[in-house]
């Protein structure tokens, strides 16, 4: 079985982000660039099965060229090899592209089950792993808290609003899985070692063919400004009204 | 949550411009272990150690190591898992051969990892560390069948490993021990005695526990030369490899004591043991010799280990307490930060710790040029250099660990002195530091005794010259550096004075080269931490990083002319002889003298 896990570099959860205010896109250099975690439980469920079956892991990224470091350390985690789709041209690219390229790269790979996180740390969209599985062709169950992975199928359990729902599906499948999955495994000394040695493949627009380099679809960045620094909260002292004040100051926010 | 940040940005400028590591990548069979493998291993390691083994530290420290009714002693709840994922991690089979299934990395880069896991929590660490001497015995001395049979499982840290010296009457005295080893028909010994305070001697965080036992056979001379070492697994190994019954080993209590309260401390009773005796019959202080400069080593960096966490989490503390309104500051208040005696605190710890950490990793390139260098004068040289530096690595770092961490405390104030915040757990865990593996006080008589005399004291003469070549580099280096190289000089003089009056006056009175040997040591710890600052301070000009030139030459500079000078102040101690100390006796010490000159006569 081939189980390509989709992982993004992300920058760290614990540092600062920030937005370029001239390209409208995240400040990469504020702070440390990670592999996101969600998407290394992405990974852990992946390797998971690959402890006990016969399976290939491959680890695929879009991003700028440090996002190597990253798939570095998938390898190390135990992926058996990586692709790293990188092209300047991709810069900025938003959800709707990226998803294109990502399927296309897929489809060029190929594949029996693809799994990512539910969604990334920084972007927060959530839906990328739905557009690929609508570009490819292929079931998707999306936002799982559990996931079992047969030689024909998979599946797993989502939380609703309302209770547990159980989703299974035949492979080739896409799925994403949230933060109740299980905790990824910290990179073993020897496979940090043996990452060194795994293939890691770099592929270009051109690679992909002229489907992915043209998007039909693409957001524009208008204008962008500064978040509005916070101002003084209202203080209401109680002498006896504090309830009534607050009710109409929630009110007139819309908020009950 | 675990503050632990490892200093693994430290560790590499460290290794590749201080202490020359570059070349230590260059010898026969480090070929794999460059540069840049070793620092994306520390970053992995730091990764682990900080989000595994560190939030395990103070739960450990509240909750402690227990015996249970049936002898069994089980460790705090966190441990096991942790100790699980780190035998998986596989970080402690790092520094040890590949024919065993370890990774045949430099020892500098085993210690570097040892630093990250004492810091993350001591109390822990002491189980790989215990382990680790004892392969090193094997390695060393066991024969072939004895290293298949331990090392790999010792190396992945499946089984652990202790060492069995201490006895009530046999402290630093290792040679009065009495504990018997009678020969069997079978090739094995039986083995019967009582050990205590064995770190480690009984756990429940692995299936198998590899003694090592110091023992006597019958007819064995007396002291140190009649002592031969056994090993002496907590169950029988079977000829598949698989674990048969119990041995003869038993643990009887484990200590209450001030620190380390999830590493248990056992007594453990020998009766009728099966023991396999490594090497030959009264080889056992060879063996003992062999593991003693990386295990105190090893200690050492443990004082810069805790000394390290403690620091930073002063270093947090110091900026989120507000009391006070700092010179010049707006406000109502500021944070304790701001007053200079708090800077004074800190950068203290930080000069410290910095000056540390570069001593010891100087000596473990050192230890990997001993074993690794092919060309045998040069590893004769850095077998000395080993020698002379390891008593001063394990005194000055434990000592230092100490005050250090004692320090820490006081940025805190109050809050220091509740165990809440964890600062008073760091001055209660480093304190066993300058006891274990050799008192300071033995370091010290190691220093003058043995290491001084060597080649007649050339060894000692040639690395003091070597440490003076910084003068010239310094005084090339610009203005800036001028103090350096003025206070260094000036230390470095007066170190070679009283290291001139400890070789003259050593064969004459030993006793009044003993008298000052802790002062001497301690100059010694602080004029070699000194000399490797300013080579940091000189080295971090020639990269392109502004911050670090910076930080390097102001904690150089700030050592230099506020830290150092105490090393002079302790040449009077260091050569005032053996008169004072010896000039009251025991009564006179006490007030019973001064009680019967003062009675009343009736
Ligand atoms: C928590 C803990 C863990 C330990 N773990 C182990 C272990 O795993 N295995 C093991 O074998 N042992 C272990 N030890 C024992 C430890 O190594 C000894 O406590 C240490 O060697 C000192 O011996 P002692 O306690 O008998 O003190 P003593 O030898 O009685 O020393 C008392 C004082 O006298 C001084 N002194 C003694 N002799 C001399 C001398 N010749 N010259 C100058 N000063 C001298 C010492 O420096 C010290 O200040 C452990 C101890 C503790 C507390």
């Amino acid at each position: 079985m081939k189980i390509v896990v989709l992982v993004k570099q992300v920058p760290d959860t614990w540092g600062a982000r920030r937005l370029n205010l001239d390209t409208g896109w995240l400040d990469r250099g504020g702070s440390e660039a990670v592999i996101d975690e969600i998407d290394e439980r992405a990974l852990e469920a992946a390797l998971a099965y690959q402890d006990s079956n016969d399976a290939e892991v491959v680890a695929l990224t879009m991003g700028p060229d440090s996002a190597k470091d990253m798939l570095r350390k998938s390898l190390a985690m135990g992926a058996d090899s990586a692709v790293h789709i990188l092209d300047s041209r991709l810069a900025g690219a938003d959800l709707a592209w990226t998803a294109r390229v990502i399927a296309a790269a897929l489809t060029k790979l190929g594949y029996d089950l693809v799994i990512a996180g539910n969604e990334s740390t920084d972007g927060r969209g959530g839906v990328l792993p739905a557009l690929v599985a609508e570009h490819l062709g292929v079931p998707l169950a999306s936002y799982l808290d559990s996931v079992a992975i047969t030689a024909d199928s998979i599946a797993g359990e989502r939380s609703t609003e309302l209770g547990t729902m159980s989703v299974r599906a035949p492979l080739p499948a896409v799925i994403s899985v949230t933060e109740r999955t299980a905790e990824a495994r910290f990179p073993n000394f020897k496979g940090i070692l043996r990452a060194k040695k795994k293939p890691v493949t770099v592929w270009s627009l051109d690679d992909l063919g002229a489907d992915a380099a043209a998007s039909p679809v693409r957001s524009v960045v208008l204008a962008t400004s500064e978040r509005p620094a916070r101002s003084a909260g209202t203080q209401i002292v109680d002498d006896g009204t504090a309830g009534v004040e607050l009710a109409e100051f929630l009110a007139a926010r819309h908020l009950i | 949550m675990s503050n632990y940040r490892p200093p693994v940005s430290d560790l590499a400028f460290v290794l590749e411009h201080v202490v020359g590591y570059p070349d230590v990548a260059r010898l026969p069979g480090f070929e794999h272990a460059d540069l840049a493998t070793v620092v994306e291993l520390l970053e992995q390691c730091g990764d682990f150690m900080a989000n595994v083994v560190a939030p395990t530290n103070q739960p450990g420290d509240v909750e402690g190591a227990r015996r249970q009714p049936d002898g069994s002693v089980t460790t705090p709840a966190s441990f096991k898992p942790a100790y699980r994922q780190y035998v998986d991690a596989g970080w402690g089979s790092v520094p040890f051969p590949e024919e065993f299934d370890g990774g045949g990395f430099p020892w500098s880069v085993g210690l570097a990892i040892q630093e990250m896991l004492a810091s993350s929590n001591m109390a822990f660490a002491l189980c790989p560390l215990l382990t680790q001497g004892a392969i090193d015995a094997l390695l060393h001395h066991g024969d072939q069948a004895q290293k298949l049979r331990y090392l790999p499982k010792m190396i992945s840290g499946e089984w652990t490993g202790t060492m069995n010296l201490t006895e009530p009457q046999a402290g630093s005295d290792v040679g009065a021990l009495t504990t018997r080893a009678v020969p069997r028909a079978d090739g094995t010994y039986a083995i019967t005695g009582q050990k205590i305070y064995i770190t480690y001697g009984e756990h429940d965080m692995a299936d198998q526990i590899v003694h090592l036992v110091l023992a006597r056979t019958p007819n064995a001379p007396a002291g140190t030369k009649g002592i031969s070492c056994f090993i002496v697994p907590k169950f029988l190994v079977n000829d598949d490899g698989s674990l048969g019954e119990h041995n003869g080993v038993n643990c009887l209590s484990i200590e209450h004591k001030l620190g380390i309260h999830g590493a248990p401390t056992c007594v453990l009773s020998y009766e009728d043991a099966t023991g396999y005796l490594i090497g030959e019959e009264n080889l056992g202080m060879r063996i003992m010799f062999v593991m003693m400069n990386s295990a105190r080593l090893s200690v050492g960096t443990q004082g810069l280990a805790i000394g390290e966490r403690a620091y930073q989490q002063a270093l947090d503390f110091a900026q989120e307490r507000r009391q006070g309104l700092a010179i010049g500051a707006t406000g109502v208040n500021s944070a304790i930060i701001d007053h200079p005696d708090v800077r004074r605190m800190l950068l203290t710890q930080k000069a410290y710790l910095a000056a540390l950490r570069r001593l010891m990793l100087f000596n473990a390139v050192h230890m990997d040029r001993s074993t690794h260098d092919p060309d045998e004068t040069g590893r004769a040289r850095a077998n000395e250099i080993v020698g002379l530096l390891t008593p001063i690595c394990k005194s000055f770092g434990t000592d230092l660990g100490v005050e250090l961490t004692s320090l820490a405390l006081q940025v805190y104030g109050g809050m220091g002195y509740i165990e809440e915040t964890g600062a008073s757990q760091h001055y209660r865990d480093v304190r066993i530091t300058p006891i274990y593996e050799g008192t300071n006080g033995i370091q010290a008589a190691d220093l003058v005794g043995r290491k001084l005399g060597i080649r007649d004291g050339a060894s000692v003469t040639e690395f003091l010259s070597t440490m003076r070549e910084v003068e010239a580099e310094l005084a090339d280096a610009g203005d800036e550096f001028d103090s350096i190289r003025l206070e260094l000089g000036r230390q470095f003089d007066t170190l070679e004075t009283a290291t001139q009056w400890m070789l003259r006056t050593g064969r004459a009175d030993p006793n009044a080269v003993l008298s000052g040997s802790t002062p001497y040591l301690r100059m010694w710890g602080l004029c070699t931490g000194g000399w490797l600052l300013a080579r940091s301070a000189l080295a971090a000009r020639g990269i392109d990083d502004a911050e670090l030139a910076e930080t390097q030459l102001v904690l150089a500079r700030f050592y230099a002319e506020q830290l150092l000078p105490q090393s002079g102040g302790l040449f009077g101690a260091a050569t005032a002889g053996s008169r004072d100390l010896f000039a009251l006796d025991a009564a006179a010490l006490s007030d019973s003298a001064r009680l019967r000159q003062n009675a009343p006569l009736n």
